[in-house]
């Protein structure tokens, strides 16, 4: 006779303690994991969103033939410094495409100076105490206040923080995808119809099978090598261009677009291609207008995540020169041009205070960008999901 | 600009002999066929033909001849090659409207030419292969003929500082030569990797097993998407992270513990890197371990263990050659990863196994001897290719090992869903 | 056409007033010490009711067959008896089954602590991806029945001798259970359940995925087996049934139609259902 139900469950004590144990553990690893995302995102929040605001500061602008000469005069010498470089260097610009100017003294609303910016969030600064003074009483008098920052949207790198933008970055991202997706998109597609539907059995083919999959796993800076010793260095594509960036980040996209479409692909099932045969369409038809409409969401979705990946890539880009210092907004392929990530590695360098906050704004929109594509492949994915 | 307009100029025309092409040829076609003989093919797949035959050889022409001219050097004038190109389209042309017969297959034709394209383009990836092959080989070769293989592998000390002037022919200008020890940068990347697959691993395989194992839905499908925004952010933010907020705690924890840590410490690259990782074997796990039949399970429930010791005795050692082989996929990931390292670990070479000190890691002296201003025929930067090389030999094995055992894996369980 | 008349018919065989749950008619040749007695099991899977009412008593050191055309619960009561339905998230239970005096499903009673006296043997043999030693072994260390190596092996050697596998496999002990034929593997797992000396095996199916041969090598376990364990087994074959099982119940539609000594079942059944099912008119 066996033992009875009181006496093992007795034996059971300890080992649904340590069952227990296991699953609090694994749950615990969850949690972690979890946590990593919400402490991340919570800093990058926390040191990126000051970038959306920058201080300005109301003072006297006089338009005469002095600060024509000398610009910084146009101000007085007290709120001088507190007063973006940036702002009075434009100063004699303006004042010849608006000859009326001349000679009249102004209150403006302008840029203030980085220092006064990280002043006013709080941060620390090198103002000197009696300048913190004057912000302060300015701050008090309604004449220096955070506004939001369009600046940052709108104009380029520089070496003046209160000036620096993303946008020749997002400009030059866009350039660098549209260039990566019309190389990789067709030719990954076609890599994969050919070896799903084309392809016959043999060692060719499965060589091509087991280099793509290892191509998924190259380290993805040795795709820059390549970038730098054949199409810099060998074909003479200019470097530093979303030209060259674009092809180098075509080569990286390409397996994920060719696994993706092939799962796509493989998906559909082969009655639907012995149904098509059946009307006598022959192989290519089949795959044009059966199989490739079938899968297209699969192909579309596998595509948005090798884009997202792409646009969040760095260190091929460093080695082919794309970290590049891009002050104005290029819209040729050809030019010198950066790109998002390349943009936040550059102001991560950067010394100055006032440029973390930049680099975590530049990361938070790149991050939204990338978290919406993802969301959208997401739900693309659950929308068209089709159960055979 | 001058190449510029002749290039567009040669589109134009080409443009417009497929053009020309394909309307004559429907043209054509359709007459024939409304005088009412039966053709093979339909009009447009003629037309279609007629394009393949003045577009495809033209172009052809083209490309081979900017190969020819980049790879021999030989020096055909841009207008000549364009303007012979523009004959064979015309040629082509001529070829493709007299195939629009009766008897042509045209449709089988235009098949035959689009499954070659199709098979072009599955050699890209190859070329892709080979192309990283062959650039990191050669420079490394030449690298190698300017320093001492051996000292490269056994050398303890990388000092590249001086390799500029030996370039310049000004080697003698240098205090010391240069030295090209790796040792110390595959110390530190090993230190790193080591020490970022302490956190992923366990955290990854522990999250998989709660996700696969006990996890309600709900959880499930909430926890999913949290760990793929997490694979999804880019390794230059990971990097930021690390440099701006994991090191200065590091430092302080250690100055807590009476220690001294550099702001470059090797830690904190290491941890970040982990995090990163965890979302990659936390998912691959998964996978392989949903995979495990669900009679493996009963049987061992119903010998009486607990969920634990179910899954300990028996899930784990069953899937644990994929879980084996996501880890191998994440060590070579953690060996090529740049970004965090070049913004968080330092650019000091230095043998030492405490990672509270700053080192530096093959893939930060990749970037570092890229971006400088050497010359590129400099021994720094041909270094480049030759740490590019060990890295491209360690984790293609890691690859091919890891790729070996999923294999089996899937063999053994027939799981299709992998 | 009528389904309501052939239910209530019923031969008068019964000498005695039967409680719920006893069999239409005694063996005599069965030992009739109660295993487990169920009243008025009723099990949904959502809102889909997969048993209703019922009552059974199972006998100890005995086979009981399960039969009935597919989908009518078998597999579902079967894993009811070691709460293999746990597993399943949508199954809600009511009823009683009792065993040693405890019902099963009280939230006192453990579940872990019932499997180890209620062992199964499932359809597919599912040999654990270890040694065939170790396949045998690993549950009794768990449960601490062993406490030396010697013991360990004495205790394996005795499973394996009693599910018949011994001679076959006793020179390859250390090679993986998978290496086994489907037959061996079936024996294996058989091995395994014994091993932790259960009081009840059951068996979902235990032969549907063997040859002829197997089938016939495992029957002849069970009959051997019997004299130690309490066995409740489901079958689609008839013979089988008849061959091993000192009673039968046949279960339809989630209801359990007949429970009867098997040769009375299946010389003499006492439903129509039975009949039917029985001498192949549908199912
Ligand atoms: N996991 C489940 N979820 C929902 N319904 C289930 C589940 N398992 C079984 N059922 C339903 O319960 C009913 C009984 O199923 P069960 O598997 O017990 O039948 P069975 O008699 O063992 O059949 P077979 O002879 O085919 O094995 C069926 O209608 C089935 O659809
Ligand atoms: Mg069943």
């Amino acid at each position: 006779m066996s033992q009875s139900f009181d006496e093992i469950t007795a034996q059971l004590k300890r080992r649904h303690r340590k069952s227990a144990r296991l699953k609090w553990m694994s749950m615990g690893a969850l949690i972690l994991a979890a946590a990593f995302l919400v402490v991340f995102i919570g800093d990058m929040l926390v040191k990126g969103l000051p970038a959306f605001q920058q201080a300005q500061v109301q003072v006297e602008v006089s338009y005469t033939e002095q600060s024509m000469q000398i610009p910084p005069a146009a101000v007085n010498d007290e709120v001088r410094n507190l007063v973006s470089r940036g702002y009075l260097r434009l100063i004699p610009g303006r004042m010849r495409d608006n000859p009326e100017l001349m000679g009249t003294t102004r209150m403006e609303w302008v840029l203030a100076d980085a220092e006064v910016d990280q002043y006013l969030k709080g941060h620390y600064t090198r103002l000197s105490d009696s300048q913190k003074r004057t912000v302060d009483r300015l701050e008090e008098a309604g004449r220096a206040e955070l506004r939001f920052n369009t600046r940052f949207f709108t104009s380029g790198d520089s070496k003046m923080p209160e000036l620096a933008g993303i946008a020749s970055a997002a400009v030059g991202t866009v350039l660098t995808l549209i260039v990566t997706m019309l190389v990789s998109f067709p030719i990954g597609v076609m890599t994969a119809v050919y070896l799903e539907e084309f392809a016959p059995d043999n060692r060719l083919t499965q060589i091509i099978e087991i280099n793509i999959n290892n191509l998924a796993a190259v380290p993805s800076i040795l795709f820059g090598l390549l970038g730098l010793a054949i199409y810099i260095n060998f074909f003479g594509v200019p470097r530093s261009t979303p030209l060259v960036g674009g092809l180098t980040l075509a080569l990286m996209t390409l397996p994920v677009i060719i696994i993706a479409t092939r799962t796509a692909l493989r998906s559909v099932p082969d009655t639907i291609r012995q149904a098509a045969f059946g009307v006598g369409c022959s192989r290519w038809q089949v795959v044009r207008d059966h199989v490739l409409p079938l899968s297209l969401p699969g192909i579309m979705t596998g595509s948005i995540i090798g884009l997202a990946q792409a646009m969040g890539e760095t260190a091929p880009l460093i080695i082919i020169g794309m970290v590049a210092f891009i002050p104005d907004v290029s819209t040729s392929f050809t030019n010198a041009a950066t790109v998002m990530p390349a943009q936040i590695f550059t102001w991560a360098g950067e010394p100055e205070r006032a440029f973390i906050e930049k680099t975590a704004g530049g990361i938070l929109v790149l991050l939204a960008v990338l978290i919406s594509l993802n969301a959208s492949a997401v739900w693309m994915r659950k929308k068209f999901e089709r159960r055979w | 600009m001058q190449t510029n307009q002749i290039f567009l100029l040669f589109c134009g025309v080409l443009l417009a002999l497929g053009l020309a092409a394909f309307f004559m040829a429907r043209a054509k076609a359709t007459r024939t066929r409304a005088s009412g003989t039966a053709m093979y093919a339909q009009p447009d797949q003629y037309a279609w033909f007629s394009v393949l035959t003045t577009a495809g050889p033209a172009v052809l022409v083209g490309v081979v001849g900017a190969f020819v001219m980049l790879l021999v050097g030989a020096e055909i004038p841009t207008p000549y090659l364009l303007s012979g190109s523009l004959v064979i389209a015309a040629v082509g042309l001529l070829f493709g409207m007299r195939q629009v017969r009766p008897d042509f297959h045209a449709r089988q034709a235009i098949e035959k030419v689009i499954q070659v394209i199709l098979a072009t383009a599955a050699m890209v990836s190859i070329l892709t292969t080979l192309g990283i092959l062959i650039s990191i080989v050669f420079e490394a070769i030449r690298f190698f003929q300017i320093q001492s293989f051996w000292d490269f592998i056994t050398g303890t000390t990388w000092d590249p500082g001086a390799s500029f002037l030996a370039a310049a022919g000004r080697a003698d200008e240098a205090g010391s030569a240069a030295q090209f020890g790796s040792i110390p940068l595959f110390a530190g990347t090993f230190l790193i990797t080591l020490i970022a697959m302490l956190v992923a691993i366990p955290v990854g395989l522990f999250a998989a097993i709660y996700m696969a194992e006990f996890a309600p839905d709900r959880i499930r499908t909430l926890a999913k998407p949290v760990l793929e925004v997490l694979a999804g952010i880019p390794t230059v933010v990971y990097g930021f992270f690390a440099a701006i907020t994991v090191a200065p705690i590091v430092v302080d924890i250690a100055g807590w513990l009476g220690l001294e840590a550099s702001y470059s410490n090797a830690l904190a690259p290491g941890l970040v890197m982990g995090i990163m990782i965890i979302p990659f074997i936390s998912s691959l796990s998964d996978d392989v371990i949903t995979a495990v039949p669900d009679s493996m399970r009963q049987g061992s429930l119903a010998l009486g263990m607990t969920k634990a010791e179910t899954i300990k005795s028996v899930v784990l050692p069953a899937s644990l050659p994929g879980i084996i082989s996501a880890s191998l996929l994440a060590v070579s990931r953690a060996l090529g990863e740049t970004m965090i390292v070049v913004m968080a670990a330092g650019m000091r070479p230095n043998l030492t196994a405490n990672p509270l000190e700053d080192m530096t890691t093959v893939t930060v002296r990749i970037v570092a001897a890229l971006t400088g201003d050497q010359e590129f025929e400099s021994a720094e930067t041909l270094s480049a290719f030759a740490l590019g090389l060990v890295l491209f030999v360690v984790t293609l094995a890691l690859n091919m090992v890891s790729v070996i055992m999923i294999r089996r894996f899937r063999e053994k369980y027939r799981s299709n869903n992998l | 056409m009528n389904q309501q008349n052939a239910d209530i018919e019923t031969r008068p065989t019964h000498k005695h007033e039967r409680t719920p749950g006893e069999p239409v008619n005694r063996n005599e040749d069965a030992n009739h010490e109660l295993s487990v007695r169920v009243r008025d099991l009723k099990l949904w899977y959502g809102n889909n009711q997969a048993l209703k009412n019922i009552n059974i008593d199972i006998y100890q050191k005995n086979v009981t067959a399960l039969i009935g055309p597919s989908g009518c619960g078998k597999s579902t009561f079967l894993r009811c008896l070691n709460r293999m339905n746990d597993l399943i998230r949508s199954v809600r239970i009511q009823g009683l089954i009792e065993m040693d005096g405890r019902d099963v499903n009280d939230a006192k009673m453990d579940e872990v602590a019932l499997r180890r006296r209620v062992g199964m043997v499932f359809q597919k043999p599912n040999p654990f991806p270890k040694s065939i030693y170790e396949n045998i072994a690993y549950a009794p260390r768990m449960h601490d029945l062993v406490s030396r190596k010697a013991e360990q092996d004495e205790l394996v050697e005795r499973a394996l001798r009693d599910a018949g596998l011994w001679n076959e496999v006793k020179d390859k002990l250390q090679e993986p259970g998978t290496s086994l034929s489907g037959g061996q593997q079936q024996r294996l797992c058989i091995a395994r359940a014994i091993a932790v000396k259960p009081d009840v095996i059951l068996m979902d199916e235990p032969t549907s995925a063997l040859d002829p041969i197997s089938t016939a090598t495992i029957e002849d376990l069970m009959d051997k087996l019997k004299k130690q364990f309490t066995i409740v087994t489901v079958t689609h074959n008839m013979q089988q049934a008849a061959r091993v099982a000192d009673y039968t119940a046949f279960f339809h539609l989630g209801e359990l139609i007949e429970y009867n000594d098997t040769r009375m079942m299946f010389s003499n059944p006492h439903t129509k259902k039975a009949e039917d099912y029985i001498t192949g008119r549908y199912g």
